[in-house]
């Protein structure tokens, strides 16, 4: 069962308190009836899927609830660092 | 000639007899046997028929690699657990143990038929001659392969025994305590680290329990750690698995070995997170590869070393080596000194260090080098063997009754490579070794590959001229897998090997090719001509032996399987005879059958309550957000499709919550308390969904929301009054609260107490009733219940359960979300665009309804179904079609998504998904369902009351 750092708690706690919420950083349109079909299909549904660094969203949802952002390896399933929302992309 | 008990020696305790059984026979060891060295004491050799060819077995080891000598324990009902190697099964007075895979018995097995068809049951086999027909797969082929190969019988009752389960933290732990293991533990014990030694065997000490030279260090060694305030020492605790960030899950077998069956956990999970681990597994000595290598009575020599010095038990009289490795030679001289009569040295290399030479001949030990054993006579238990001279090719005869055999070693990589530490090929050890680390661990001894056993030549299999065809020799003894299959394999075309390992199922058993892997590994790279670390490696998963399931799920089943929630109410439902279901966790009462109603009947009645005087309904599962702060409003505004900013405090509204993609996820009413305060309601089931979308959103798409969410659910009861008297029944019980139609309308919020208590009352019908749903804290949600059926008494106030509230629903056309959509539904499909703002420039989910898939014509929307025969219901799920007369298969247009009786309308009603169903009104569809084609027209969802005037008084 993996650590993962809780940026808000600044603790590493054991995976089960924590739930994945798919990729970071696709910021919701602020105007999304001006999107076209393409755009709003792509922040709808396109998403990456790397072998290798991923920047994805958890949520330390049996925790202190907040959600935040993380790199992690897709291969070695280790985690290179965790960030508060709203934090540049690292 | 068989095994028998030493006069002395051994680790057993000769003053402490114990009775046993195996397969209905009684036997006498010692405190401190394991099962197979009780047994090898009294002479028995065969252990068990394999698995393919059904060929007589005996002991190869002494440890957990044991591939053989699977046994069954059976203590008692429901205790019955197969496939226990006997190596590591403690014998106790009563012990009962059987024998596996053979009838009608262990020496006289009719599967072993199977043994002279060998030549036709190569690898592949099965894949290649039970193909056809198809059909017969399931029927014949299967369960006849399955009641003849295989393993022990799985239990067929309930396991009674309980499971603890235990998390340990530690800042340094030591996997394996043999010498390697201790003197790391040892090495760490004056230093203030948290230190956990676990060992699978019932003592410490490893490779030194064989051997007696080591013992006084190992007393004071134990001594020491067990003395040590830092060091916890967990023995029969098996290290199954090494998991992230140095997680290692154990088991630790508690009772197993202890005569009296009691209450006491039979086994421990361990759950250890780790700072450091060190793993110290030793090494596993190779069988060699040769005709008719799984005789009983052929078995590794180091483990008939601990067979004469930790038990005190010779395998044989006249014992034969066959070595292409030192450590053999060393075994051998060690099991003279014990006693153990050895005659002959056979090695495969030309030539040796002298002094072994030297000791062999002053021990007067025939010596053949250069040699190697090309056949082995007996068939229950060896009698003699025949070997190859390599230099003239001739084969002789020698008469023994054991075989021992030292192919090299292997070191125990299983729990390195399950934490993705690689791998290093070493030619001269023939195996692989660690290499980098992939967590904070290291191996030392004999894992690492570091050992003192001396050297040896690295041989894929002995060298014979016999023809290859015809002879059997055995990489992997649990799985019946020969060297022949994996030349076969190749020959078919096969390259890597796992592929290889597929094909033959080398290594698959559940020992997991503890003993084969490398063997099988090198033939294969003989086969290809290619370096073995050219066809790579097969992987090492968990568990590192088999594991019980009992101790994997520990306390978590029957009732503590999932936890079961349940209402404050939920006590009296189950005093007045509810029958309940589970909804979301929750245990809901679905009908209160009075004495001789079944449930069909039970409903009619609580409906029919409802619509003519008054119903109360347990509502407390109900989600429960709060929602408070200055822009809850405004964050409500942008949740939900409706608009929420003009609502007044004190008023409600229905919610309807979307997906960013369109579709509806979620619903309820919410009320207003105060500018800066809702009260939300969500499905039962979608409680925690939905505060974690909204979370989701608040924290994350608009952090500059001054809102606050927090889940209530559990903080009130709620107790639904229904029907045209439910008024009558409230109001004695009320304070502060007008309860007239126009100072509380439908739709509406007030607070104030009833029976004395705070409460949340909304004006509000799920039912089409005049309706209350009355919010308490939850620990006074029965009073208050209990109160209002003394109130309502007069008036027959009926409870009614989940079943009804379905059918009162659904005669208003109210849709479950999750039963009437399905995540594909969208709210003009739903027939629910009356509650979507329009001229919201956003909210969650509207970009989406301008989609060209979700605009496009043709789409599932939900209509109402009256059947032509208004005494048929229709199955809920059954599909619809246009033309029942269409060739099949038929092109389905919908399904049914509601269907019930309606007492109140004397007839059956439905709601279903229909292509293009808005547009279909009257017209006649056709649902087949078993046995007849039903036909349904279709109408509105609405079935009763369509104005709504019963709501609004």
């Amino acid at each position: 069962m993996i650590l993962i750092h809780c940026p808000y708690c600044d603790e590493k706690r054991p995976e089960i308190e924590f739930a994945n919420a798919g990729q970071a950083h696709i910021a919701r349109p602020l105007d999304p009836s001006g999107q076209s079909d393409a755009d709003w299909e792509t922040y709808l549904f396109i998403r990456a899927n790397p072998r290798g660094r991923h920047h994805e969203r958890w949520r330390h949802i049996h925790g202190c609830g907040r959600f935040f952002n993380a790199v992690r390896d897709t291969v070695t399933d280790k985690f290179e660092t965790t960030y508060k929302a709203g934090e540049p992309r690292r | 000639m068989s095994g028998f008990r030493l006069e002395t020696g051994g680790r057993i305790d000769r003053s402490q007899p114990v009775r046993f059984d195996f397969d209905g026979k009684t036997y006498q060891g010692f405190a401190g046997d394991s099962l197979a060295s009780a047994l090898l004491a009294n002479g028995v050799m065969l252990f068990g028929r394999s698995f393919k060819y059904h060929r007589p077995r005996g002991l190869v080891a002494a440890g957990s690699e044991e591939p053989n000598a699977l046994i069954s324990v059976n203590r008692g009902p429901g205790r019955f657990t197969p496939n226990l190697r006997a190596t590591g099964v403690e014998i106790h007075d009563g012990l009962i143990a059987t024998s596996q895979n053979r009838w009608p018995s262990l020496a006289m097995d009719f599967g072993a038929i199977n043994d002279r068809l060998g030549m036709f049951f190569p690898a592949g086999f099965y894949n290649k001659t039970f193909m056809w027909p198809r059909s017969f797969w399931d029927r014949v082929y299967e369960p006849a392969i399955r009641k003849m190969a295989g393993l022990g019988d799985a239990p067929t009752t309930e396991d009674p025994d309980v499971y603890a389960s235990t998390y340990a933290h530690c800042d340094l732990l030591i996997i394996g305590a043999g010498p390697a293991g201790i003197d790391a533990a040892l090495g760490f014990m004056d230093t203030n680290k948290r230190i956990v030694l676990i060992d699978e065997q019932d003592e410490l000490g490893g490779g030194a329990l064989a051997d007696p030279a080591l013992w006084p260090w190992l007393e004071r060694s134990v001594k020491a750690l067990t003395d040590a305030p830092n060091v916890t020492i967990l023995t029969r605790t098996t290290a199954f698995g090494y998991y992230h960030d140095n997680f290692i899950g154990a088991v630790q077998r508690l009772t197993d070995h202890l005569p009296d069956v009691t209450d006491a956990p039979r086994e421990k999970l361990w759950r250890i997170r780790a700072g450091e681990v060190v793993l110290a597994q030793g090494a596993i000595e190779r069988p060699l590869v040769f005709d008719g290598n799984d005789t009983p009575g052929v078995m590794l020599s180091s483990a008939a070393k601990v067979y004469a010095n930790r038990y005190g038990v010779a395998v044989g009289k006249a014992l034969a080596l066959m070595a292409s490795h030192d450590s053999g030679w060393h075994d051998v001289f060690a099991l003279a000194k014990a006693g153990v009569g050895i005659s002959v040295i056979i090695d495969v290399r030309e030539s040796v260090d002298s002094a072994l030479i030297l000791e062999a001949s002053r021990l007067g030990i025939t010596v053949y080098l250069n040699h190697g054993v090309v056949g082995v006579n007996g068939r229950h238990n060896v009698s003699s063997i025949d070997i190859c001279d390599y230099g003239d090719q001739r084969v002789s005869r020698i008469d023994c009754d054991a075989l021992l055999m030292a192919g090299g070693w292997t070191p125990s990589v299983h729990l390195w490579s399950h934490s993705k530490g690689s791998l290093k090929w070493r030619d001269d050890l023939g195996a692989y070794v660690p290499d980098v680390p992939n967590e904070n661990v290291h191996c030392v001894g004999g894992c690492s590959g570091d050992w003192d056993f001396g050297t040896g030549a690295i041989i894929d299999m002995l060298p014979t001229p016999k023809d290859q065809s015809r002879i059997k020799a055995f990489v992997d003894f649990q799985n019946d897998v020969t060297a022949k299959d994996i030349m076969l394999a190749v020959r078919e075309g096969f390259r890597s090997i796992e592929h290889i390992k597929r094909y033959t199922t080398n290594g698959m058993a559940t020992d997991q090719g503890k003993t084969s892997n490398l063997n099988g590994l090198q033939i294969a790279s003989s086969a290809l001509n290619k370096p073995v670390t050219d066809i790579g490696l097969t992987s090492f998963r968990p568990p590192y032996t088999p594991q019980t399931f009992g101790a994997l799920a520990g306390h978590a089943k029957g009732a503590l399987f999932q936890p079961t929630r349940t209402t404050n109410i939920d006590d009296w439902a189950q005093a007045h005879g509810a029958v309940f279901e589970l909804v979301a966790q929750w245990r809901r009462a679905r009908y209160f059958p009075h004495s001789g109603e079944d449930m069909h009947a039970a409903v009619n009645r609580e409906c029919v309550a409802v619509r003519s005087s008054v119903g109360i309904f347990d509502a407390s599962t109900l989600g429960k957000i709060e929602v408070v702060g200055p822009d809850a409003a405004e964050f409500l505004n942008r949740m939900y499709t409706n608009p929420w900013k003009a609502l007044e405090p004190g008023r409600c509204r229905y919610g309807l919550l979307l997906k960013e993609d369109g579709f509806i996820t979620d619903d309820g009413v919410s009320a207003r308390l105060a500018p800066d305060r809702f009260h939300l309601t969500t499905t039962t089931g979608g409680a925690a969904r939905v505060l974690n979308m909204m979370e989701d959103y608040l924290q994350t798409e608009w952090p500059d929301l001054d809102v606050w969410l927090t889940s209530t659910t559990e903080q009130y009861a709620v107790i639904a009054l229904q029907g045209p008297n439910a008024r009558k029944v409230l109001e004695p019980l009320l304070e502060g609260i007008d309860l007239s139609a126009e100072a509380f309308p439908h739709m509406a919020i007030r607070e104030g107490r009833i029976c004395g208590i705070e409460t949340r009352l909304f004006r509000v019908s799920f039912t089409g009733e005049l309706g209350f749903e009355i919010n308490v804290p939850t620990a006074y949600g029965r009073a208050v219940w209990e109160q209002l059926m003394a109130q309502g008494a007069q008036y027959g106030i009926t409870p009614y359960g989940t079943e009804a509230m379905h059918v009162l629903r659904a005669e208003k056309g109210f849709i479950i979300v999750g039963q009437d959509t399905d995540g594909t539904v969208t709210p003009f499909d739903a027939g629910l665009d009356w509650a979507v703002g329009k001229k919201k420039p956003d909210f969650v989910g509207k970009r989406s309804m301008a989609r060209s898939d979700i605009v496009a014509l043709g789409r599932k929307q939900l209509v109402g179904l009256l059947t032509d025969d208004p005494n048929l219901v229709l199955e809920e799920g059954a599909q619809i079609v246009a033309d029942p007369k269409q060739p099949i298969p038929m092109t389905m247009i919908g399904h049914v998504t509601s269907s019930y009786w309606s007492e109140t309308l004397g007839r059956s009603i439905a709601m279903a998904l229909v292509a293009g169903g808005h547009d279909m009104t009257g017209n006649t569809l056709h649902i087949p369902m078993p046995g007849k084609t039903h036909t349904a027209k279709v109408s509105g969802v609405v079935f009763y009351d369509p104005e709504g005037a019963r709501l609004h008084v």
